[in-house]
């Protein structure tokens, strides 16, 4: 069947990992946006939770860097970062490996795919599990795009990715939801850390929530680092998840600049097509 | 090639407990196996976080190794800052600052 869900979030590791030297407000209505989006997607009663993220050197490296991945282990663990430093306890997260792999397989007639049977989470896939399956017992099936160690891999490839596993999860029976996971513009873990370019992003929400292909590809790296950082980069996993939920439209659930964190904090989803 | 051993030797810190045992207890015997010219080996042995991020190390990699070294996030963040003063803009690699100074 198709996707029961697909959504968007942020993931940037002070969410969690700086709490304590965030705005009450700022926390309470995160917090709040977050619960709302758990909420639909428990509704959405999926089987599995693919999970987009940009990885960030946990599990990949420039020695042998893909630019897509994909997970199909039977459980993975996570945080790979300093509990203490992520504000999150380690855990084993449920994989689901015979779904995995079908999906995987199914995806390698568009893409080319690599696979993982080991895989360590890092805040990029941590963050958004401590929201939206606080209890872990969700399985996750883990995708990442490279934006992180160039050459990049090109915008229209990532729409494409999204499209093909929007493809292979409605050859399926399983019911299987989607989060992409990431920045829009930030600057993180550089002495910019903080700075956001709040117009850029709402910009970039309206595309995504049009679901317009043209206007969301049309965007060159050079412009995204000046204008987004090299945080902008991980809009990739944002416009896999459009693709994925290719002719859907999107409603932007919450959107709030908060400096402590590096980042706009969003919560987006997409209405099924 | 120096700048992907430095990063390489970091990113494998950040995810080998065992490794970061042995890098503590003995810095040269883990340095050894890293093709490292003299700048990069003193700024990790020192730890020099600010002249890491000066020589390109990515943000995402050494912010980590930040931590293990015991730098909370404003001290990580400053010491880059103090780098910036100290050495101008960062030579190699993505994390070339915008505006040279950062958020306030």
């Amino acid at each position: 069947m198709s996707l029961v869900f697909a959504g968007i979030c942020s993931h940037a590791p002070g969410i969690t990992g700086r709490i304590h030297m965030a705005d009450k407000e700022d926390v309470r209505t995160l917090q709040s946006a977050m619960n709302e989006m758990r909420e639909n997607l428990e509704r959405a009663k999926p089987d599995a939770l693919i999970v987009i993220a940009a990885e960030h050197f946990a599990n990949f490296f420039m020695d042998n860097m893909p630019s897509y991945c994909m997970g199909m282990a039977d459980h993975y663990d996570g945080p790979i970062e300093d509990p203490e430093w992520l504000g999150i306890e380690r855990t084993r997260i449920p994989g689901v490996p015979e779904l995995s792999r079908r999906i995987i397989t199914s995806i390698m007639q568009d893409i080319d795919l690599a696979y993982a049977e080991e895989w360590k989470f890092d805040h990029g896939i941590m963050v958004p599990l401590h929201h939206l399956t606080p209890r872990y017992d969700l399985p996750i099936i883990p995708a990442n795009i490279n934006c992180q160690g160039p050459p990049l891999t090109p915008l229209h490839r990532a729409y494409a990715f999204g499209q093909a596993i929007g493809r292979a999860c409605a050859e399926i029976p399983e019911r299987i939801a989607i989060v992409g996971t990431g920045g829009i513009s930030h600057w993180p873990a550089t002495p910019d850390s903080g700075k956001i370019n709040e117009a850029w992003d709402r910009d970039f929400l309206e595309r995504w929530c049009d679901n317009d292909r043209d206007a969301l590809l049309d965007y060159s790296d050079e412009q995204v680092y000046l204008d987004a950082g090299q945080g902008g980069f991980e809009i990739r996993n944002f416009i896999a998840v459009a693709g994925a939920a290719e002719n859907s439209k999107g409603t932007v659930h919450y959107y709030r600049p908060i400096p402590i964190f590096a980042v706009g904090c969003t919560a987006a989803t997409m209405a099924i097509a | 090639m120096s700048l992907y051993y430095t990063q390489k030797l970091l990113y494998q810190l950040n995810r080998d407990q065992s490794l970061q045992e042995k890098f503590f207890a003995d810095k040269e015997s883990v340095l050894t196996d890293y093709e490292l010219n003299e700048e990069e080996h003193a700024a990790i042995v020192t730890p020099d976080i600010g002249l890491l991020y000066i020589l390109g190390v990515n943000g995402q990699i050494l912010m980590h190794f930040a931590a293990m070294c015991g730098y909370a996030w404003p001290e990580y963040i400053q010491s880059m800052r103090d780098a910036l003063d100290e050495h101008g803009n960062v030579k190699a690699g993505l994390y070339v600052t915008t505006d040279g100074k950062g958020a306030t």
